[in-house]
């Protein structure tokens, strides 16, 4: 089977909703997995994200909505029917079987005779062939780990479902792991949904990722397309961070929208931005800003979008360097800066001309919570930083 | 004084054994003994008369075989039952669960004297003939609760998820249960199967109340300690002893060396 391209097809939610007692986990999600692609679902901690899996899997009871694989319906079949299996959360290896039948365990209830050929050339897959005979607690987490994959894949499923399988490993073994599992469902063609709160290994691992909040899918595609466009400021903030400054619309020239706010104009080409109403927020990612001290101002290039400040924080780590500035209106911008500049770099206090061309700059609707998605640490640290200066004010 | 400061917990650990296993050890070593008189409480020779003639005393030997046959009926009987019991408490959500969660508790929280006197005073008004059939019913109405008890908290510990597993992987609902519920919750059950039978072969009380003329061996023994017990009650009491010890020490074994065997290879 290794190496073998399977047949396999797309997977659809359609409208898939799963409240528990009134409140909706999932909510009228609707989605196509590109067949045989390495999807990730991405989201916070109580998004939805086990609770879709488990509507596909069929444990879970539906509330509304429809699972289709290929043309095929498979909303009204019972787990034990569907073509699909999950690697779960905590593995769930069977303890009173050996590693050997708890990979069996899939083509014996399914009346197949013969498993042996096929159990030995799954457990040489995951490179597990000397642990046979162990029983599951023998083996160590990275071990019981590829147990669960072994013990799904052996089935041959349309859909695998991995529930953040990678959780309860340390990071070396993550990294690890995350190489072995491309280089498995490279091998054997599965689609393989996976679902994890870890934006670095949605974003290394897969085709696809669609990032999901609050039981919806907020945006989905290719991880570097997301990254440089986001969609909504969820999205900005939840993957990687953004500087978001909220402005109006005052009209366009050519292709450009240009946004006024605070006192200045930006330019945000139209094809960047998903902004209905004249309400508008203009958004930069941290490493596209270049931080030039204000004297040196007019080098910036015209055409550029511009924002003075003042350095509160620099944080060196080597490859780049962190900056803080703060914007007359006291919002507080991330820059990250290459440390290819020879000579001084700017320093806490410094009157600073941030600049970045408009080609980086995406707008999104002005009717959002500039924090949503954004790490709760980072809101607080603001919060507490423009409480601090008001204060000394 | 050092000595015994260091090893305080293995001192007092060694004491209660020894308080333990002291009138267990009188029994067997008095199973041996030829007593001068009709009681069997003072060594006076060495003597394996007990032991090859067994049933030498009328009433030893028959008693015996009624307290296992109610024995091991009332444990199948209260095992299969409390079993369905525990697991229809701990999976479904039925009106009048918790009632019957505390109703399970009763029977264990009851003297008894109150069981066995009530019981015998259900019995007689209904008109049933007092006898064997009367103490199983009245076993298996007492080592019920144990059983679900037992059975539950098993049930109660085991991971859902091993469930979901097997229904993902091709397990209807039967197979389910087959292949993953019952392995895992059978060392629950038979841990209740095993309570169950000693305490039924062991009740006094609640046998002694709904026994009528049958006799069971508790009660045998009970009759005769009046008379002087005969040396034969020491070696089945032994007997029993020896018989459970090997019990527990061949499941450790077998336990043991599956452990042996899982390292080595
Ligand atoms: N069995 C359940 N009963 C009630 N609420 C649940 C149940 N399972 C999940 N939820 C709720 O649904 C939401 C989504 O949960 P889940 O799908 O597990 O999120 P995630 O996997 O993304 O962390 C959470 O708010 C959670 O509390
Ligand atoms: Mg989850």
């Amino acid at each position: 089977m290794a190496g073998a391209v399977r047949q396999v097809e797309d997977l659809h939610l359609l409208n898939l909703t799963k409240k528990f007692a009134d409140v909706a986990a999932v909510d009228d999600l609707t989605l196509t997995i590109p067949a045989g692609s390495f999807f990730a679902l991405l989201g916070a901690s109580g998004c939805g994200k086990t609770t879709t899996l488990r509507r596909v899997a069929g444990l879970e009871d539906p509330t509304a909505g429809a699972i289709k694989i290929g043309a095929r319906d498979i909303t009204d079949l019972r787990a034990f029917q569907r073509p699909v299996n999950t690697v779960f959360q905590s593995y769930a290896l069977f303890p009173h079987l050996d590693i050997f039948e708890n990979v069996a365990f899939g083509l014996r209830r399914r009346g197949i005779k013969d498993v042996k050929t096929p159990v030995n050339q799954m457990l040489e897959l995951v490179e597990l062939s000397a642990m046979a005979r162990r029983k599951p607690t023998q083996l160590s987490g990275g071990q019981q780990q590829r147990v669960a994959v072994a013990r799904a894949l052996i089935n041959e499923p349309d859909v695998l479902l991995l529930d953040e399988p990678l959780g309860a490993l340390d990071l070396k073994l993550r990294r690890q792991m995350q190489i072995e599992l491309k280089r498995i469902q490279h091998e054997v063609g599965t689609t393989f949904v996976h679902v994890t709160h870890d934006q670095e290994e949605a974003m290394t691992m897969a085709d696809t990722v669609a990032i999901m909040n609050a039981g919806r899918i907020e945006q989905m595609g290719n991880p570097a397309a997301i990254y440089e466009l986001p969609k909504t400021v969820f999205v900005a903030n939840f993957l990687g961070q953004s500087n978001l400054i909220t402005g109006t619309a005052q009209g366009r020239t050519g292709d450009d929208i240009l946004v006024s706010a605070h006192g200045r104009t930006y330019v945000v080409p139209a094809a960047r931005s998903t902004a209905g109403g004249d309400s508008m927020i203009v958004g930069v990612r941290p490493e596209k800003m270049t931080v030039l001290d204000a004297v040196d101002g007019h080098r910036a290039p015209d055409a550029h979008n511009k924002v003075l400040g003042r350095v509160t924080d620099v944080s060196y780590a080597g490859v780049s360097t962190q900056y803080q500035v703060r914007t007359p209106w006291d919002q507080e911008l991330t820059v990250f800066e290459q440390n290819v500049i020879v000579g001084d770099r700017c320093s806490v206090g410094d009157e600073v001309l941030l600049h970045w061309s408009p080609e980086h700059t995406f707008g999104l609707d002005g009717v959002q919570d500039v924090h949503a998605g954004a790490s709760p640490e980072l809101v607080d640290l603001e919060a507490a930083a423009s409480a601090l200066e008001s204060r000394g004010a | 004084m050092r000595f015994i400061r260091r090893n305080l917990l293995a001192v007092v650990a060694i004491l209660v054994l020894i308080y333990l296993f002291i009138p267990i050890a009188v029994v067997a070593i008095l199973s041996f003994n030829k007593p001068s008189g009709k009681f069997n409480i003072s060594w006076t020779q060495f003597s394996t008369d007990a032991w090859t003639n067994l049933c030498g005393v009328p009433g030893v030997c028959s008693s015996f075989v009624t307290s296992i046959q109610i024995g091991i009926i009332a444990t199948i009987v209260a095992t299969a039952l409390g079993t369905m019991i525990a697991f229809a408490l701990v999976r479904y959500r039925f009106r009048g669960r918790s009632t019957t969660n505390l109703l399970i508790f009763l029977p264990m929280a009851t003297p008894e004297v109150v069981l066995g006197s009530s019981l015998l005073a259900l019995f007689l008004n209904l008109r049933f003939p007092l006898g064997q059939w009367t103490v199983v019913i009245a076993h298996i109405m007492f080592i019920i609760s144990f059983v679900v008890v037992t059975v539950k908290a098993r049930l109660q510990g085991l991971d859902p998820r091993l469930e979901e597993a097997a229904r993902d992987l091709y397990a209807n609902p039967r197979s389910t249960f087959r292949y993953v519920t019952l392995p895992l919750v059978a060392p629950g059950i038979a841990g209740a199967a095993l309570l169950g039978f000693s305490l039924s072969f062991d009740d006094f009380i609640i046998s002694y109340f709904n026994a009528g003329t049958l006799v069971t061996f508790p009660i045998f023994i009970w009759g005769a300690a009046q008379r002087g017990i005969p040396v034969q009650v020491n070696a089945l009491a032994t007997l029993v002893f020896v018989i459970a010890l090997l019990i527990v020490l061949g499941s450790q074994v077998v336990n043991y060396r599956r452990r042996r065997k899982l390292v080595s290879t």
